[in-house]
């Protein structure tokens, strides 16, 4: 399946059906991390319950240092 | 005590987070600092490499108060839409609205910075605007009713130091809410400075993570920054054109 993560294309494996498996699919399922998706920020609790889709547009974000 | 919305902090030193040299430097930095807000920027992640280190994943984050900035904004909408980011991580709900208007000078656009900060008070955030030493700016923004403001004492790493004193000080004259000297400071002396103007905190990055040995440099900020508030509540004695003597004149044996 193809979609757009971080201004990306990526295929990714047809069993990444939700946003929980495709974080865990990233190994990012322990990161402090934000996740918007179609330019809708999405809560965590709802991560196992949005299901991904094709030319779905994905930002991951997190904290990095700065002043 | 420093009160910024519902929080208090006992320590008047907050510290960025940028380019440190290592983690264990940042790590022994912030502890020496004593500071109990860092700053933070949003950022994508690099997906490929998950395991590359975060230094926020390094530290106990129940011990601070995370202040995210909205450094990369040049549009108000940007910066709410960072702002919003960072609360959804659930680790704060405070902001520095950072929105620059210029890339070379890093000089923040006073009225994106006014339109983000009414917005993201709207949503319910604790609003703390990055300005330049504008006076009724600083002004406008407290009638907006942010909860600090945070005035630039000279351009972001540039350590000029506070290169107006004047305006700064007449920014602290009529604020009714903190004021955070933000940017710009090089030395201890610049934030005992600030401090002995009657700013209410410092906001220091690059001073610190910048030094030839930041750990050292985070505890001489902390020593300035406590020194210049005691020196500004004991009340500095005015200046005067001509000496006065410190030793009595009466008994003097030659006069």
């Amino acid at each position: 399946m193809n979609i757009e993560i971080n201004g990306e294309q990526v295929e990714i494996p047809s069993q990444c059906k939700t946003m929980t498996d495709l974080l865990m699919h990233y190994g990012l399922e322990t990161k402090i991390l934000i996740v918007e998706l179609n330019k809708q920020i999405l809560e965590k609790t709802n991560h196992d319950k949005t299901c991904i889709t094709v030319g779905d547009r994905i930002e991951i974000v997190h904290f990095v240092g700065g002043g | 005590m420093l009160k910024i919305g519902s929080y208090e902090f006992k320590s008047r030193l907050l510290l960025g987070t940028g380019k440190f040299p290592s983690f264990e430097i940042q790590k022994t930095a912030v502890d020496v600092s004593e500071a109990q807000i860092l700053t933070f920027a949003v950022r994508r992640m690099n997906i490929f490499e998950a395991n590359q280190p975060n230094f926020l994943e390094m530290l106990d984050v129940s011990k601070y108060t995370l202040l995210p900035n909205t450094a990369g904004a040049s549009t108000a909408e940007e910066a709410v839409r960072i702002a919003r980011l960072a609360k959804a991580s659930g680790l704060c709900d405070m902001i520095k609205v950072e929105v620059i208007g210029d890339w070379k000078t890093l000089l923040p656009d006073p009225l994106e910075t006014l339109k983000a900060s009414e917005m993201l008070l709207e949503e319910g955030f604790i609003v703390l605007p990055y300005t330049s030493d504008d006076v009724l700016l600083a002004k406008r923004l407290q009638e907006l009713g942010v909860h600090a403001i945070m005035p630039g004492a000279s351009p972001i790493g540039s350590g000029q130091g506070i290169i107006n004193p004047l305006n700064l000080s007449f920014i602290i004259e009529q604020a009714i809410v903190p004021i955070i000297v933000d940017a710009g400071i090089g030395s201890p002396s610049d934030a005992a400075f600030a401090m002995e103007l009657g700013a209410d905190a410092v906001l220091l990055n690059t001073a610190v993570s910048g030094a030839q040995n930041p750990v050292k440099m985070a505890l001489a900020m902390k020593l300035a920054i406590e020194a210049g508030r005691l020196g500004f509540d004991a009340g500095r004695i005015p200046k005067k054109r001509y000496a006065s003597a410190s030793s009595p004149m009466e008994g003097n044996l030659f006069l």
